[in-house]
């Protein structure tokens, strides 16, 4: 697992896991559609990731869907890390 | 037409999936007043059934006092059927104000402000004392309606994990750069039953500058050793900055809520709720029913210190039949069941026992965490609470679940 991946997945469980369900959930775990992260905490993933990573990602693209997986907003981030 | 066929189908498809999910909800007709034991027609068109009630939210009983019955026939009489009006043109009377001071003093604030419903009160308050220099900081398990209410207003959001007093401090730490932080959370989880643990909120409220909402629908009336609430329990009466209460549960059940609290954000909320604005004046026959029942509260705490022994004689009674109870100490009981069928089948079942319970699984709560919420009342007798466990022992031994965990259960039916 890279960097990104890795970040993200400690953030996802430090904030949105109770203990001890730490281990149920991988990059491909789905984390919105699952029941796992309400679309209204995802607020605050969204502003880790802006800070962490200096980008700015537009409400249009912070869909329920980019963000369902750890692999999904990975994408989204290296996406606008390169600017687009 | 506008509504075309393909309109039509768009829609029917819809429904199907919610069909399909196992999700629709079907109403139960009831052909007599809230009670303890009432008379339910299910399905559509059978025989009326007597059934013992533990799903209401009826908690003192009161829905139906016979007190509260007769003083909202003389507001009737007296004060007429309906104000044609909202609050501020010509929609407010003297018993407004009345009921509204009632409030206050029976929560203990510095002014109180009716709205048509709890879910209005939470609607509105939020838009109206914040903006966007401010956030608001929500238990994760907040009531639907706060939610809403949050999505209307400009101010930043963000959530801490259920009860956890670290994770609020955590957020709390992180925002304070903000002009001001709301914490935002239910006294009573209606879930869970769950108490917040309001004197460590109000003590990082105090060490980190920020205000606290309380939204006491499940606790007014009978929680604190007066039935003030959760503050009450917690001893931080006075320390709530704002309270959103109803009407509709166990302060006579009819309708109607309120926002208290202090004295200018309930004042904004007059400016500028907009359900306050915007829809009808509580009507006259509520306000006056809920003198009465504010009467009877603050007479004698008979009712709520009934409910409180029928709860610890039903959560008693469920943990020796060996069935797993979220614990609690409020009237709020949940049988944990984790499958979301095998809650609907055993409701289904304890119906036909004469015991009317509702099964509630995801969306409601969260994946896996199926169970039935079983409510107490002061309107129970001992009689009913034995009728219904005998019921809860006879419907969990036909599906094998007493005595057994999480895990077993999980392991007999799936999550």
């Amino acid at each position: 697992m890279d960097e990104l991946r890795k970040a993200i997945l400690d953030y996802v469980i430090h904030e949105y896991l109770e203990d001890g369900d730490a281990d149920d959930v991988t990059t491909t775990t789905q984390l919105i559609s699952g029941g796992i992260v309400d679309s209204f905490s995802m607020v605050s993933l969204k502003r880790f990731l802006e800070k962490k990573y200096q980008i700015s990602i537009p409400d249009r693209d912070a869909s329920p869907e980019a963000f369902d997986t750890v692999e999904s907003i990975a994408a989204l981030v290296e996406r606008f890390r390169k600017g687009n | 037409m506008a509504y075309s066929d393909r309109a039509r189908a768009t829609y029917r498809s819809e429904l199907d999936g919610i069909r399909g999910a196992g999700l629709f909800k079907e109403e139960r007709y009831i052909r007599s007043p809230q009670a303890a034991a009432i008379e339910v027609e299910f399905p559509a068109g059978a025989d009326g059934r007597r059934v013992i009630n533990f799903c209401a939210n009826n908690y003192l009983g009161l829905s139906s006092h016979p007190e509260v019955v007769a003083a909202a026939h003389a507001g009737l009489d007296h004060r007429g059927y309906g104000l044609s009006s909202v609050r501020f043109i010509c929609g407010t009377q003297d018993i407004h104000r009345e009921l509204e001071g009632r409030l206050t003093e029976f929560l203990g604030t510095e002014d109180t402000l009716l709205f048509p419903s709890c879910l209005d009160a939470n609607a509105g308050v939020f838009e109206a004392v914040l903006n966007d220099q401010d956030v608001m900081i929500a238990d994760r398990l907040v009531h639907a309606s706060i939610v809403d209410g949050m999505r209307l207003c400009s101010a930043m959001r963000d959530t801490y994990k259920h009860a956890s007093l670290e994770h609020l401090e955590e957020k709390l730490q992180e925002h304070q750069d903000k002009r001001y932080r709301l914490i935002i959370t239910d006294g009573v989880f209606s879930m869970d039953g769950d108490l917040a643990p309001l004197d460590g909120i109000v003590a990082l409220a105090e060490k980190y500058d920020a205000m606290v909402f309380v939204d006491e629908s499940h606790s007014s009336g009978f929680i604190g050793r007066t039935g003030r609430g959760t503050h009450e329990h917690f001893g931080v009466v006075g320390k709530i900055d704002i309270i959103t209460t109803t009407l509709g549960k166990a302060l006579g059940g009819a309708s109607g809520g309120c926002v208290s609290g202090r004295r200018e954000l309930v004042e904004l909320c007059r400016q500028r709720a907009r359900p306050y604005l915007f829809s009808n004046t509580v009507a006259p026959v509520i306000v006056s029913g809920a003198l009465k029942v504010m009467e009877i509260v603050q007479g004698s705490t008979e009712r709520r210190d009934k409910l409180e022994a029928n709860t610890r004689f039903w959560r008693e009674g469920l943990t020796r039949i060996g069935l797993d109870l979220k614990a609690g100490d409020s009237p709020i009981v949940p049988v944990m069941l984790y499958n979301a069928k095998l809650a609907q089948d055993v409701a289904r079942d304890l119906f036909g026992e004469g015991i009317y319970v509702v099964g509630f699984f995801f969306p409601v709560v969260a994946k896996g965490q199926a169970r039935i919420r079983t409510q107490l009342s002061a309107a129970h007798e001992r009689e009913h609470l034995e009728r219904g466990l005998a019921a809860f022992e006879k419907v969990g031994r036909k599906y094998g679940i007493l005595g057994k965990s999480r895990d077993e259960i999980k392991e007999m039916y799936g999550l």
